[in-house]
């Protein structure tokens, strides 16, 4: 295949990243999702907006995130140093919050004043919900009964900041039913209300934009490393739900050849299709909530049914950026399973007294299968995406252990 | 497109009498397809001059909660799309009124655009709704329907700006379908007023003919809209008829014969001259 080189200045006007993107959408969204490009693109220029969210993203949101050089980790795995891009020391514990504040002070500047947003492991709903008590704008985060389970914490906490929790009870009651929610909700609610999606997935500007927010995060880990250790990292590694963290931490990497770039995605139980979230290594190239990407799909098109531990990873769709630089060859994707991201979670908890969220345990486990490969002149650094602490509650419960 | 299609016909035919068209929407394979070929031909003998064949999908987010609970039920019995196409080639449809896919893009994609587009044409389906794949997007698509002597209908909603409409009734061909009411299907009490100025202003720039439909269900309903469009599509009103078939609330002869009674008094109430 004569495939060209990945480059940052994608998507073009049309949305589309390569071949993918665009927007695949019933026509009650064209208009708004026309507007919002719009705005977005005058928010990108004006000074004023850039300096109120970077004040927001310095005093309340508490960045620049250090990078962290895991030392005993590396240690003992005895290979590549890794380093850790410390997400979840953000406000709220997670990457999400970034984009969320982003996308409310984009919300004030169209004038609307009602917030919806979808969540799956309640990272973003709960960034989504931070954002609007922030602001003062009304939230409402649908989210899958089965999520609402296994994540009761980020739940009570979304309520507690006055965001209304809409329980879904469709399909597989998980994320990928809670976008469907949401896009019904903002097909009757558009002219008053902005859909905060919490990924790079979804129509044209979404994934573009949510990248861009999310993009603190790659050039804040640019000059960490070379402040510390004085050039850009070998190798950059992070997990891929719909793929927003691994995004913002890839996109600014992505015109340095010499930098290697894995996403990881969730393996589940095995690789028969129901079993994993691995969109992008055992998917095919579809259509799924308004934009053209790898999707996991029977061979009539049907969503198939996801399975992962972890409820922020299990999406059968990704960003169409993603596909786009697994076409190229850009960023590498791999899979690592249930049991492997468990370990994983375990072993940072003891050896460096982190305790990941299950998510980002999928990135830290393709990190501790890689540094031994590596000499110790290399450096890994590993997109810490999340905390663990919505996540010990599970946990528990599947090392069969009592809280 | 140069040729005269089967949907252009039966709405030039009805336009030279005065009369709207009745085009119900049924889902294809709720509960079964067997029932499916059923309705289908209980809706031809009520006097329906089009019907729109809705191809079950697991994430319809252009449809509301009675249509999903409609798709997730045929998809429970696993109907595959080449088992709708065989289901319907059996059925004579050049004998029947023009039979409309009603179909998301990610179906037609995965399956193939040719591929899908043979053999709707085989089975006998006169034209397409894609309801999430918009004008914009229609481009390549939009040669290959045409090609086939098919129509792809487009949607124009209420909060379409009128340059955006203006490219719309440039692209669709058949029939321009009106939603009446931002928002996702299902039965509404009122039409809204709205619509009389959007439809007013489509007719000066469009000669296609305009069938509204989300949220037309009654009789009535069509009488307020006579003048004003050329046809109504409903859509909730009979898949919300199958709910009780597979509740097991009715069997399927009381149900397809409420089903005949109601597209009876529609294709009635359409069918009645300007006053």
């Amino acid at each position: 295949m004569n495939q060209p080189a990945a480059t940052a200045a994608v998507p073009d006007l049309q949305g589309r990243f390569g071949e993918f993107g665009r927007r695949y959408v019933p026509e009650t969204l064209m208009h708004a999702l026309e507007q919002l490009t719009e705005e977005y693109e005058k928010a990108r220029r004006d000074e004023a907006f850039q300096a109120e969210l970077s004040d927001l993203l310095r005093n309340y949101v508490g960045r620049p995130s250090p990078l962290y050089y895991a030392k005993r980790l590396s240690d003992q795995l005895g290979g590549a140093r890794i380093y850790l891009k410390r997400e979840d020391l953000n406000h709220t514990g997670a990457h999400k919050i970034n984009n969320t504040l982003g996308q409310a002070l984009l919300t004030l500047r169209m004038g609307k004043r009602r917030v919806i947003a979808e969540t799956g492991a309640g990272q973003h709903g709960g960034a989504s919900a931070t954002a609007c008590a922030r602001f003062g704008l009304e939230c409402v985060v649908y989210m899958g009964e089965e999520d609402i389970r296994r994540q009761k914490l980020n739940v009570f906490n979304m309520r507690l900041m006055g965001a209304e929790v809409r329980p879904v009870t469709s399909g597989s009651r998980t994320l990928r039913d809670a976008i469907n929610e949401a896009m019904r909700d903002w097909m009757a609610s558009v002219e008053t209300t902005h859909y905060i999606i919490g990924s790079v997935v979804g129509p044209h500007p979404v994934p573009m934009m949510v990248r861009d927010f999310l993009a603190v995060i790659g050039p804040e880990t640019r000059r960490q490393a070379v402040e510390q250790y004085g050039r850009l990292p070998d190798e950059v590694i992070a997990c891929v739900g719909g793929g927003s963290n691994s995004a913002g931490m890839f996109y600014p990497f992505v015109e340095d050849a010499d930098v290697r770039l894995t996403g990881v995605e969730a393996g589940g139980r095995g690789t028969s299709p129901g079993d994993h979230a691995s969109t992008l290594c055992y998917g095919n190239k579809g259509v799924l909530h308004g934009s053209y990407s790898y999707v996991l799909q029977d061979e009539d098109g049907q969503t198939l049914d996801v399975h992962s531990i972890s409820a922020g990873l299990d999406y059968p769709g990704v960003g169409p950026e993603h596909a786009y630089w697994k076409e190229t060859g850009r960023v590498t994707y791999k899979s690592i399973t249930d049991d492997e991201a468990l370990q994983a979670f375990e072993t940072l908890a003891r050896t460096e007294g982190i305790i990941p969220a299950i998510e980002s345990s999928h990135a830290i486990a393709q990190a501790i299968k890689t540094a031994p490969t590596l000499p110790k002149e290399q450096s890994l650094v590993v997109c810490l995406s999340g905390r663990g602490d919505k996540d010990v509650n599970e946990v528990a419960r599947l090392l069969g252990r009592e809280i | 497109m140069t040729q005269t299609t089967r949907i252009a016909s039966v709405f030039s035919d009805l336009r030279s009498r005065g009369h709207m068209a009745f085009m119900p929407f049924i889902t294809a394979g709720d509960p079964d397809l067997s029932a499916t070929a059923d309705v289908v031909r209980t809706l031809a003998e009520a006097g329906v001059d089009l019907i729109a064949v809705g191809f079950p999908y697991s994430d319809p987010i252009a449809d509301g909660p009675v249509i999903q609970a409609s798709y997730t039920r045929a998809l429970e019995h696993k109907v595959h799309v080449r088992d709708i196409f065989s289901t319907i080639k059996q059925l004579e449809t050049e004998q029947l009124p023009p039979l409309v896919a009603m179909v998301s893009y990610a179906i037609i994609f995965r399956t193939g655009l040719d591929t899908f587009l043979d053999e709707a044409h085989a089975a006998g389906f006169a034209g397409l709704i894609v309801p999430d794949l918009p004008g914009d997007e229609a481009e390549d698509f939009l040669p290959l329907v045409h090609s086939r002597g098919m129509d792809l209908v487009e949607l124009i909603s209420p909060t379409t700006p009128p340059a955006r409409a203006e490219r719309i009734c440039r692209q669709s061909s058949g029939f321009l379908y009106c939603i009446s009411v931002a928002g996702t299907t299902g039965v509404r009490a009122e039409l809204p007023a709205q619509l009389r100025t959007q439809l007013e202003s489509l007719h000066t720039q469009t000669d296609l003919p305009l069938a509204v439909g989300f949220g037309v269900s009654r009789p009535e309903q069509v009488d307020s809209l006579r003048g004003r469009a050329d046809g109504v599509i409903v859509r909730s009103a009979i898949v919300k008829m199958f709910e009780r078939l597979s509740s097991g609330a009715a069997n399927r002869a009381t149900v397809l014969k409420e089903i005949g009674t109601f597209a009876r008094e529609m294709s009635t109430a359409a069918h009645q001259s300007a006053g």
